[in-house]
């Protein structure tokens, strides 16, 4: 069992983009900011911090989750893929060129979280219709594309994927 | 925003989790998913003392079928319910209502037994169980209990629970169910809690008679209904424009919501009555199509 009381540290270990990070932080410390604050991932954005907005989101295990609904302490001994996880070789993933060619995103605060469940998506999904890509954008509030350019770059990356 | 600082304790073992369920006494509480819980703390709604971690529970994360019961474990994410084929096969109402829950990303996280037992009267989870006569499995050191879902409410988020004792597995008979299946809800947007959802599972005999049913609705009172005066107009009779107009007239004037921001009583009592009447001409014909014919209404 682990145990810590209030203001306790407890060592949090955790694979993060395939590097292993050690911080010892409190219990109460969400994962957002466990991911931002101590481990210097600044890619996760911070939106409402209490799970509507969806920016935080990342993948543990290989589930898009909000980060900002977990405490780190939770996620010890996981696996989690940020989106400075995406390009990691240099090379941008497609989502990011697809985003970029058809006008997805303005300020990019919303990105980096759309990016994490659209790739979860696009492995769930080989040929995902309109409705299936908006209702899994529900989860994602972004206040300058109106999400059109968002939808259209996830398709153009399912059929992409599809063709090859 | 921060949670105010708790004592945590992750157990590995039920054994231990009700055992420090035990010593905390009133003021323990466990955390599933925390996909209600964090956002409450995290605005400093709330505070918490002890924090009971269930996460590493594995053995409460499962979905068996033994013997025409479905079992589910109480650490079952939401995420892993949609996905089950089983479910879809033997529960299809619930492989219908998951959908409408928070989003992708909440339900990969969001537990079924956290859903119950947090009881939001508007949440498909209980609306959907409740409709399937679930029955809740609760432990404690001391006892196990089995309560019908539908004695399992109390009031707006109260169940039948105490402080020390957890929800650890709930049981749907999936033998007797009627094979006609309705989850429909309306909402402002996809994924903002429903206004008002309703659940239907109906049976009818090879003439389109309908033989069984239960009809269930949710927001519009503080815990999800069973509209049992509706269903009974139903039962013995083919289903008409007619008849469905009165069973929808008679669950609205049964249910007794309360008006807020996002609705007025008046238009979720509209509302009651429309998506009962959908609810029920859905899994009508749902039965129908499962006899292989008849005529629809």
């Amino acid at each position: 069992m682990i145990q810590a009381a209030k203001h306790e540290k407890v060592l949090v270990r955790v694979r993060i983009n395939g590097k292993l990070y050690a911080e010892e932080v409190e219990p109460r410390r969400l994962l957002s900011d466990f991911l931002r604050e101590d481990c210097g991932l600044t890619g996760t954005h911070v939106g409402c911090e209490h799970g509507v907005c969806g920016a935080c989101t990342v993948r543990v295990n290989g589930a898009a989750v909000r980060s900002c609904l977990m405490f780190a302490v939770q996620a010890a001994d996981a696996e989690i893929t940020t989106v400075e996880g995406l390009s990691l070789h240099g090379s941008r993933h497609p989502l990011q060129d697809a985003l970029s060619e058809c006008h997805g995103l303005q300020c990019g605060f919303c990105t980096p979280g759309i990016l994490m469940s659209a790739a979860e998506f696009l492995e769930e999904h080989q040929d995902p219709t309109t409705e299936q890509i908006e209702e899994m954008l529900s989860g994602h509030l972004c206040r300058c594309t109106g999400y059109k350019g968002i939808v259209e770059a996830i398709a153009k990356v399912a059929k992409e994927q599809k063709d090859r | 925003m921060k949670p105010a600082s708790f004592n945590y304790y992750r157990p590995s073992t039920l054994e231990e989790t009700l055992q420090l369920l035990l010593d905390c006494g009133d003021e323990g509480k466990l955390i599933a998913g925390g996909q209600s819980l964090i956002p409450i703390l995290n605005m400093r709604l709330s505070s918490l003392e002890h924090v009971i971690d269930i996460n590493g529970l594995r053995e409460l994360d499962f979905i068996r079928l033994e013997e025409g019961i479905l079992k589910i474990g109480g650490l079952c994410r939401q995420r892993s319910l949609e996905k089950s084929p089983t479910v879809k096969e033997v529960a299809p109402l619930l492989s219908e209502a998951v959908p409408f829950i928070g989003h992708v990303q909440t339900r990969n996280r969001g537990t079924v037994g956290g859903s119950l037992v947090h009881a939001d009267p508007t949440a498909e989870i209980p609306l959907s169980l409740l409709a399937l006569d679930a029955t809740a499995i609760i432990q404690s050191a001391e006892e196990t209990r089995e309560v019908p879902v539908q004695d399992f409410f109390i009031t707006y988020l109260t169940t039948d629970i105490a402080p020390t004792e957890m929800l650890t597995e709930i049981q749907i008979p999936v033998d007797t169910l009627p094979k006609g299946y309705a989850f429909v809800e309306f909402s402002r947007r996809h994924g903002d809690f429903a206004l008002v959802a309703a659940a239907c599972l109906l049976d009818t005999d090879e003439d389109g008679t309908i033989t069984a049913g239960r009809l269930a609705i949710g927001g519009v009172d503080a815990v999800p209904m069973i509209a049992q005066e509706a269903m009974d107009v139903l039962l013995g009779e083919k289903l008409t424009d007619a008849l469905l107009e009165e069973a929808g007239q008679i669950a609205a004037e049964n249910t007794d919501p309360e008006g807020d921001l996002h609705a007025s009583r008046e238009y979720r009592l509209h509302l009651a009555k429309v998506f009962t009447k959908r609810a029920i001409r859905k899994a009508y014909e749902r039965s129908l199509q499962k006899l292989g014919g008849g005529t629809q209404p």
